[in-house]
């Protein structure tokens, strides 16, 4: 079993032809087996600690406004035509019939439109390096790895605005969302679209376009894990002020003074409008 | 691409004497089997080594899947009855002259005698690029090699392509879905019965596949309801050879009159899609009508709105119009109404 389905080109030489389907399975039942070790490494070996209610500090308000209204809009806009481009590639895969092509296009124009507003959003009127990881949540990692392993470490610090797991995630769901949307642009020249006619010799060579529908392929396929590990720790209770503040827009002072330090991520004085970042 | 010829490759071939044992079958094997019936394109995508099945199930022991037997005024077709048996048989000929006239053109003499119906509405489409084992999107691939600036698409189609864009090839299909024809299919949670037009899938929603039937499917009988018996009937094949070939279009219309009037009909154009076409919107704009030269030219045109001609394909444009206005304004006057 290989990652890539192998096809005999007319002139004879061996293709890439797509990724290979079992990897639906293999992404599907991984990310399952993660949650539940998760679940139960969480439950056994390393209960959340309950935090003390924190006094308040002067300047956090009881409300400390997290997601700006446009960020969150993204946030579900993209996540609804993520859902719709995974069902209509991998439905039909799974053999329920229906007419997927368009509505998988249709879905990736969307996803591309979101993300280009993103990009320009993040850049001009969000703090664009909050997402990022710096030397800050090296060392903090460094220092978790060793205390797992029982070696003397000092305490980790708190997160800033965004923790290390959510910036690696965010970096490889930009790596991923970069791979489908670029392939997947390509592709829409193979199928008739109402931009353009289709056209399968424009570009590539049919080894070159056997990679790009592979890459799409996989990217794809690693969207399948990526979700369901989203969905998952969204749904987690100690994560869930986050989650909630990704559609209210504001976590509560206690769970922000207890989870972040406060000189990493600064919290702005409350402006008039709830439309904050 | 190298491919090795006429010559058979080595498989297991069983030859069940039931239809039920044949179903078993099929479920047990799953997708390696292959379902033979009159064995016609069988051996060419076997010897070509395009198709590499592990096992052969041949129908052609089974006895309940032939004859015609008829059923409250309709009939039940066997999917193993010959074309030849279907062309000639005198209630078919009597009541559902548009069947015979359908089969009657399939092919040749020699071919009609030994394929059958199930085979001819069953069959793969004629596209020479995916039959001659490049990997399109019908083989399992990523590309239609047909669907180019370049590519070789004179006889493929105007409507529903999605990637793929051959045709179905089936003579009989339209006059079945006509008739408002019921497959019978044996599966493995027993028995199903469909309409004719929910046989055929086009590729938006199954690209390798070009009907419903799934590994363990079984089509035994093709039904034919008494509703459109005797009803006036239009059926036209055009072919580049007249003595032998896959239609570059074909039209069936099934009217019944209330004087001059149509009071109802049913009319499918096959070869212009991947799927055969029912063209609804073309039986509601007539009906109430009278069958005349208008009413005929009105429906061409209707029907064609939303053709989208391939670089060598559009002929099949007017030819469509003309063959769906001769299905209604010609068919008081057709001889074998």
């Amino acid at each position: 079993m290989g990652l890539i389905r192998w096809v005999i080109s007319p002139w004879g030489q061996s293709v890439p032809s797509h990724a290979a389907w079992v990897l639906v399975w293999v992404a599907l039942i991984a990310a399952i087996f993660f949650a539940v070790a998760h679940t139960l490494y969480v439950a056994l070996v390393a209960p959340a600690k309950k935090s003390a209610p924190a006094a308040p500090v002067a300047g956090v308000p009881e409300r400390v406004p997290r997601h700006s209204l446009l960020a969150r809009l993204f946030h579900w806009i993209m996540a609804a035509a993520m859902l719709a481009l995974l069902f209509s590639a991998f439905l039909p895969i799974l053999g329920m019939r229906f007419n997927w092509v368009q509505f998988h296009w249709i879905a990736g124009l969307l996803l591309t439109a979101s993300i280009l507003f993103h990009i320009v959003h993040a850049t001009l009127a969000m703090d664009f390096w909050a997402i990022w990881p710096d030397c800050a949540d090296v060392k903090d990692a460094i220092n978790r790895v060793k205390k797992f392993f029982g070696k003397p470490a000092s305490e980790p610090g708190r997160f800033a605005k965004y923790p290390l797991e959510n910036k690696l995630y965010h970096l490889v769901v930009m790596l991923a969302g970069l791979a489908v949307i670029v392939t997947g642009l390509f592709m829409m020249k193979r199928v008739p679209s109402i931009f353009s006619p289709r056209n399968p010799y424009v570009a590539f060579h049919d080894l070159t376009w056997g990679l790009v529908y592979a890459l799409h392929g996989l990217a794809g396929v690693a969207f399948i894990a990526l979700t369901v590990i989203h969905v998952y720790f969204g749904l987690r209770p100690e994560k869930l002020p986050i989650t909630k503040s990704m559609i209210f827009g504001w976590m509560s002072r206690d769970f922000y003074l207890s989870k972040y330090d406060q000189n990493r991520w600064k919290i702005e004085p409350p402006k008039t409008s709830t439309d904050t970042d | 691409m190298a491919v090795i010829r006429d010559v058979m490759p080595a498989l297991d071939l069983l030859q069940p004497a039931t239809a039920a044992e044949a179903q078993r079958l099929l479920a047990d094997i799953g997708p390696g089997a292959w379902v033979m019936a009159g064995g016609l394109d069988s051996f060419d995508w076997l010897k070509d080594r395009i198709k590499k099945p592990t096992v052969l199930v041949d129908l052609s022991g089974i006895d309940e899947l032939r004859g015609i037997r008829e059923s409250n005024g309709g009939l039940e077709i066997g999917a193993m009855t010959t074309l030849t048996e279907i062309a000639s048989h005198q209630n078919v000929k009597k009541n559902f002259s548009l069947l015979a006239e359908a089969v009657s053109v399939v092919a040749s003499p020699q071919i009609r005698n030994q394929g059958t119906l199930g085979g001819n509405v069953a069959q793969d489409v004629r596209c020479w690029y995916y039959r001659g084992g490049w990997p399109c999107y019908r083989a399992g691939g990523n590309t239609c090699y047909a669907d180019t600036p370049v590519g070789r698409n004179r006889e493929h189609a105007i409507f529903g392509a999605s990637r793929c864009i051959a045709v179905n090839p089936s003579d009989s299909a339209p006059a079945l879905i006509a008739l408002d024809a019921k497959f019978v299919i044996l599966g493995s949670k027993g028995e199903r019965v469909i309409d004719a037009e929910e046989f055929f899938v086009g590729p938006e929603h199954e690209i390798t596949r070009i009907h419903i039937l799934q590994p363990g499917d079984l089509l035994t009988a093709i039904r034919i309801p008494a509703t459109w018996s005797g009803a006036k009937f239009y059926f036209e094949k055009v072919r580049d050879r007249n003595v032998w070939d896959f239609p570059l279009m074909n039209v069936a219309s099934a009217i019944k009159f209330s004087g001059d009037k149509i009071e109802d009909i049913r009319i499918a154009v096959n070869a212009a899609s991947p799927k055969p076409m029912r063209l609804k919107n073309v039986e509601a704009a007539v009906r109430g009508k009278a069958a005349s030269e208008a009413t005929g030219a009105m429906a061409g045109k209707l029907a064609v709105e939303g053709a989208i001609p391939l670089q060598f394909n559009a002929y099949k444009i007017p030819l469509m119009r003309n063959l769906v206005k001769r299905a209604i304004s010609g068919v008081k006057e057709a001889t074998w109404a």
